[in-house]
């Protein structure tokens, strides 16, 4: 079985961001960018899938500006065989991304499809869904296991009354959560043979798709600030003070 | 113009949720409301209940996000507005049904500005953006917490829709629910959170307690629930549930930047800690310096002493 795995470049997740003063983003000059984290664990489910012998070949693609290439190499360090970067200065809409990605699922034609459930600047959560609809395929997203069994996989995925499993005949669609695995630093021996590993970049704009966006966005500003409270020495006090809220609470 | 709202229901209850979408969408236009799934006779009840809704459709059945959406695509031609909440579900399917429309959905809305205006928080809450479209439909999910409750009192028609030819290639075969008496924790107004400090599932029947003297939900951080003190779908938190309580009892959480993404939209936050320096303490209300397993027990007894009933 083949692997496609989308991998996304974002503002490191442990940068504290800032939003530009006029309104029209998030600064990211300058600031440290690295692969998306949920993103690293769809590399690392299709490298273990790989390991035990249940994926013969890996392949790796990012959309984005020519840095991209940075992630796809963390992807191939980490043990994905092959990267296609599809390059564009532009900010595209999920929709847009989705579509790309079903251009070359349908170029590549892989058994399953693995990406990060969310990435953590736009938090959109889309991009899974998206393909799985425009590919005409099932999809498990939010997974916590994955395993191959005869016909398909099983996925144990999460939900908001707890957890459950679905059964997806291939070829099939999976997003990835935190609990699925523990991502696994690349040691400086795979860092290097990664460099050697294929890597093609190709134009977005050769693949025929609409990449316009759908929506306007109008600004983008911080959120209100919370004044900071103030401590209580007694458990009585702070009694007092939940007996307070609560009473207030109900009399509106 | 016209909006249906994708319910969310489980095991023969409305999710307070719906209350709170119906609510939210009642300026976009009439509203009717779609209970799809398995045993919904009851939630289908709940739901003609909520003021501003015209119409309760039901689609009995057993129903994934790829049977959703066929459902969904189905119906989507008489509305302008298809509406789910930010859970679970609405995660799944609003998406999928957005790019079989040709559509770009906006997701996770905390406040309607507008006919095509909502804002939506990105970078786990860390900043506001915008949007406006001028699609022909608009495909939103909106975080429950960010809204207040429709009334009730209606008593809207429910209608049964047909949903033969609707298939579905991905199959349920096992779910795993957490069984707890509190109440649903992304509509709770009072929640109780524990954080890895706790120590133990054995802790976690402590701040229970708490949560059942003040019919409180139970939250609980990702390390804790990463720990195994708590199931998962307690977790809050930017990659967990996002809350907006009334009133947020933060124990034994120092306040990592993913949980405060989750307990943004909590309007009076107590922590109750050991650590006077843990950024949480620093943005509370309200906070107690002191030892969680003490100060707890004495929490509950000083609540006795006031009288205080929920």
């Amino acid at each position: 079985m083949k692997i496609l795995v989308a991998v996304k470049r974002v503002v490191d997740h442990n940068v504290r961001i800032r939003v530009r003063p006029d309104g029209s983003g998030v600064e990211t000059n300058g600031v440290r960018m690295s692969m998306n984290p949920f993103c690293k664990h769809a590399v690392e489910a299709a490298v273990q899938l790989a390991e035990a012998g249940q994926a013969d070949e890996v392949v790796v693609v990012s959309i984005g500006p020519k840095p991209a290439t940075d992630v796809i190499l963390t992807a191939l360090a980490m043990g994905a065989h092959r990267g296609i970067l599809i390059e564009t200065d532009a900010q595209l809409e999920t929709l847009a991304i989705a579509k790309l990605l079903a251009k070359i699922t349908a170029e590549e034609n892989p058994g399953l499809v693995l990406l990060g459930k969310q990435a953590v600047d736009d938090d959109s959560n889309h991009v899974g869904q998206m393909l799985a609809a425009l590919t005409g395929r099932p999809q498990a997203t939010f997974a916590s296991e994955i395993k191959v069994t005869g016909q398909g996989l099983e996925v144990s995925r999460e939900v908001d009354t707890g957890r459950e499993t679905l059964s997806l005949p291939l070829p099939a669609i999976v997003t990835a959560d935190l609990r699925l695995n523990t991502p696994r630093n690349a040691a400086l021996p795979q860092v290097m043979k990664a460099r050697s590993k294929p890597l093609a970049t190709r134009p977005a704009a050769d693949f025929g798709v609409d990449l316009a966006p759908r929506l306007v966005v109008e600004k983008i500003s911080p959120p209100p600030e919370r004044v900071a409270g103030k401590s209580v020495g007694t458990v009585a006090e702070l009694a007092a003070f939940i007996a307070a809220d609560i009473s207030q609470m109900e009399a509106l | 113009m016209s909006v249906l709202v994708l319910a969310d229901h489980d095991q023969g209850v409305l999710s307070p949720a719906t209350a709170r979408i119906v609510h939210a969408v009642a300026e976009l236009g009439t509203v009717d409301i779609l209970l799809a799934g398995e045993n919904i006779a009851a939630p289908a009840q709940s739901a003609s209940t909520l003021a501003g809704v015209a119409k309760v459709l039901t689609a009995e059945g057993l129903f994934v996000a790829d049977s959703l959406e066929m459902l969904l695509s189905t119906l989507t031609v008489r509305y302008h507005y298809v509406v789910a909440s930010a859970g679970s579900v609405g995660k799944d399917v609003l998406p999928r049904l957005a790019a079989k429309l040709d559509l770009m959905p906006v997701t996770d809305v905390t406040a309607i500005l507008g006919p095509n205006r909502f804002e939506r928080p990105i970078y786990a809450g860390n900043a506001l953006q915008t949007v406006a479209s001028n699609q022909p439909k608009h495909l939103l999910t909106l975080r429950a917490s960010a809204f207040r409750a429709a009334a009730t009192g209606n008593a809207a028609p429910i209608e049964a829709i047909d949903t033969s030819g609707v298939s579905s290639a991905a199959k349920l075969i096992a779910s795993h629910r957490t069984q707890s008496e509190t109440p649903d924790l992304a509509t709770a107004q009072i929640v109780v959170g524990g954080g890895i400090a706790v120590g133990s599932a054995e802790g976690f029947q402590l701040i229970e307690s708490l949560a059942k003297k003040l019919n409180a939900a139970v939250g609980a951080t990702r390390a804790a629930v990463d720990a195994g003190y708590a199931p998962n779908d307690w977790q809050v938190g930017q990659t967990g549930k996002i809350i907006a309580p009334d009133l947020y009892i933060a124990i034994g959480i120092s306040g990592a930047l993913q949980h405060l993404a989750g307990i943004q939209g909590a309007k009076k936050i107590v922590a109750i800690n050991t650590d006077p320096e843990a950024p949480l303490v620093k943005l509370a209300d309200i906070a107690l310096i002191g030892d969680l397993f003490q100060v707890i027990p004495q929490l509950i007894a000083e609540l006795d002493k006031i009288g205080l009933k929920r």
